[in-house]
């Protein structure tokens, strides 16, 4: 599904440059649950925007499938992000002056799908996380949990292959946190592959497989 | 090409962000606004003065004479100089078709004017059949003087409109006899004047026109004219003429060619290019205005807009995390943008000529130095043009660089 081979990363920052990533491989299989730990600035975020084609790196090869991901133009990227992968953020990054299903659907809206059609899934996905009684509803309106189950569902509408989730839990309590993990666990099972960064032990646990970052280097497995 | 989805998407977004709709539509709508009313109230000026001109030939000038103040040939200052027909011969001998038309002129003092029991007071005039050609005369009925009146001295009187409605209210005048100092004057023509100004139309509507050569026979004044008025081949200006014409008059009377008094003129063409200089100033500063108003409405569309960007910048990332290309956002932000600017230029529009036809109903053509209002439909929508311009061109810079960067950074915007 996915393979890093000795990818770098660097930032500048005046005459600073801070080398995050040194050299990462990693593979992950498809239908995967991995979790990546590490120390706050070892470089999780940036390994995760780099598998979601957010950001870019300097050195290496990273392929998605049989595609390789490098110097991409922006609407490629836009086209791969949008085909085949979904992303959870620690701060949900719901657009707030659009409602739930409105917010799941906004995917679909760049697959040119016609506005019923798009609502009518949206409403499925919110079904299938427990929010179809808040569709209607602004992000305002919804409780931290709640707007993390909607920025699932809008991760799932699309039938990605991989959804990456950078600390989805973060600013969630264990209990609502241990919900959406079994969300992701369930979505899993249907076959998504899944990678999320995560400070928590017990929500490390529940992967299949967790990586540690230090250094900008995986540390162990 | 109409995306319906496309607008509905940006519908949603305008409505749902209400405040910096309507500031970026207020830039819009204010530059426009004032522009047009500005346009608007500069043409109702001129109009207003233009047309208090009326329809009198523009090329003309009246001449007559006046009491000497300078000793000449022997002669001393402080006399009266009579204008007489073969002073008017002597100019259109003198030059040829350079003189387009000449009308002397003679009144004719009367009392009271009846015709059976009606009865009114009248300017009465001796005028050539020229005089038709320099005022604004509009025959309405019958005919005016003409030659053959002239020639024969007849008692034939062309009457204005009012004249008509005092004398003879509904009857047919054509033919009646009028009575005009004991004597009978046949009514061979009505005519009505086109000026701006109703007190003017109503004065002039009240006059009587005779031949020149009765005029001067009735009010024993043979060969006596009070002035003349003349208009110039237009391939002359009257100013050009103006001193030549006058010249003729004080070599004939004796008076001293620098004499300031002797004989005087109103350049009617002088006084209207005057006039007309002073709009070309006005519509100048129209413009100057205008076009400031509009550049303030450029720079404030401009700074909403830069605005707008960067506070959708996170947005921006969001929708590019989601699968949005650069293209669909930056042609969003442009659609927005030019969709706003666009109604808010036609309200503006809307609102402008709205007013200036609420200015028009209420001072109407009749206004002595407003009227008429008009708005140079060009100008305005190409003011809207620029105004639209500027807000796509002012977003689209941003937009760019917002829709070309990481999404990543994008996302970090706070
Ligand atoms: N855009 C950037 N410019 C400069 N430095 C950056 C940038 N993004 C990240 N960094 C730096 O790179 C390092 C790794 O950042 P990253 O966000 O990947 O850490 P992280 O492991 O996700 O940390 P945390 O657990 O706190 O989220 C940090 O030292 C951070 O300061
Ligand atoms: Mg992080």
């Amino acid at each position: 599904m996915i393979k890093l081979e000795n990818i770098r990363k660097s930032y500048t920052t005046g005459f600073n440059t801070l080398e995050v990533l040194k050299g990462i491989d990693l593979e992950i299989l498809e239908g995967e649950f991995v979790s990546i730990m590490g120390s706050s600035g070892s470089g999780k975020s940036t390994l995760l925007n780099i598998l979601g084609i957010l950001d870019a790196y300097d050195q290496g090869n990273y392929y998605l499938g049989d595609i390789l991901v490098k110097n991409l133009s922006q609407t490629q990227a836009a086209r791969l992000r949008n085909q085949h992968l979904g992303f959870v953020f620690q701060s949900f990054n719901l657009l707030a002056f659009k409602s739930a299903w409105e917010n799941v659907a906004l995917p679909l809206y760049y697959q040119k799908i016609p506005r019923a059609e798009r609502r009518e899934r949206a409403l499925k996905y919110l079904d299938r996380v427990g929010l179809l009684d808040w569709a209607d509803h602004l992000p305002t309106q919804l409780s931290g949990g709640q707007q993390q189950r909607v920025a699932i569902a809008r991760s799932l509408i699309t039938q990605p292959r991989m959804i990456l989730a950078d600390e989805p839990t973060g600013a969630l309590d264990s209990v609502t946190s241990h919900e959406i993990i079994k969300l992701f666990k369930e979505v899993n099972e249907e076959g998504i592959t899944v990678v999320l960064v995560t400070h928590e032990h017990d929500i490390a646990e529940m992967t299949n497989r967790t990586i540690f970052l230090k250094d900008g280097l995986i540390d162990l497995e | 090409m109409f995306d319906y989805d496309k607008w509905q998407e940006i519908f949603e977004t305008i409505r749902k962000h209400k405040l910096r709709t309507f500031l970026t539509a207020l830039g819009v709508w204010w530059g426009i606004f004032m522009l047009v009313i500005l346009m608007g109230a500069g043409s109702g000026l001129e109009n207003g003065v233009v047309s208090q001109f009326g329809s009198h030939a523009r090329n003309s000038m009246y001449v007559w004479t006046q009491r000497t103040t300078k000793p000449y040939a022997g002669l001393p200052a402080g006399r009266y100089t009579q204008l007489r027909d073969d002073d008017i011969q002597a100019i259109e001998d003198r030059f040829g078709n350079m003189v387009e038309y000449i009308s002397p002129r003679l009144f004719v003092p009367s009392g009271e004017i009846s015709y059976g029991l009606n009865k009114g007071a009248f300017s009465v005039r001796g005028e050539t059949p020229d005089l038709r050609f320099i005022e604004a005369i509009v025959i309405v009925e019958g005919r005016f003087v003409n030659e053959i009146d002239m020639a024969q001295k007849r008692k034939s009187i062309c009457i204005g409109r009012r004249v008509r409605d005092v004398l003879f209210e509904e009857e047919d005048p054509l033919g009646k006899y009028i009575r005009i100092n004991g004597a009978e004057y046949q009514v061979v023509g009505v005519f009505r004047t086109d000026q701006s100004d109703e007190e003017d139309v109503k004065e002039s509507e009240e006059t009587i026109f005779m031949p020149l050569t009765t005029a001067q026979q009735v009010t024993n004044r043979p060969g006596e004219v009070a002035w003349f008025v003349c208009t110039v081949n237009p391939k002359y200006r009257v100013a050009e003429l103006e001193e030549g014409i006058k010249d003729v008059i004080r070599e004939r009377h004796k008076i001293h060619p620098e004499d300031p008094q002797g004989v005087r003129s109103n350049n009617v063409e002088e006084e209207f290019r005057q006039i007309m200089g002073l709009f070309t100033g006005i519509r100048i500063l129209v413009w100057i205005v205008g076009i400031g108003s509009l550049l303030a409405g450029i720079i404030g569309v401009g700074n909403v807009m830069l605005i707008i960007v960067k506070e959708r910048t996170k947005e921006i990332g969001i929708r590019k995390a989601l699968g949005a290309t650069p293209t669909s956002i930056i042609s969003m932000i442009l659609m927005e943008s030019v969709f706003l600017t666009f109604i808010a230029g036609y309200l503006g529009l809307l609102a402008s000529t709205g007013m200036i036809a609420l200015l028009k109903a209420f001072i109407g053509d009749g206004g002595a130095f407003f009227s008429n209002p008009q708005v140079n439909l060009g100008a305005a929508l190409g003011a809207m043009f620029i105004l639209v311009l500027a807000g796509a061109l002012t977003g689209l810079v941003p937009a760019i660089q917002a829709a070309n960067i990481e999404p990543v950074q994008a996302l970090k915007d706070e």
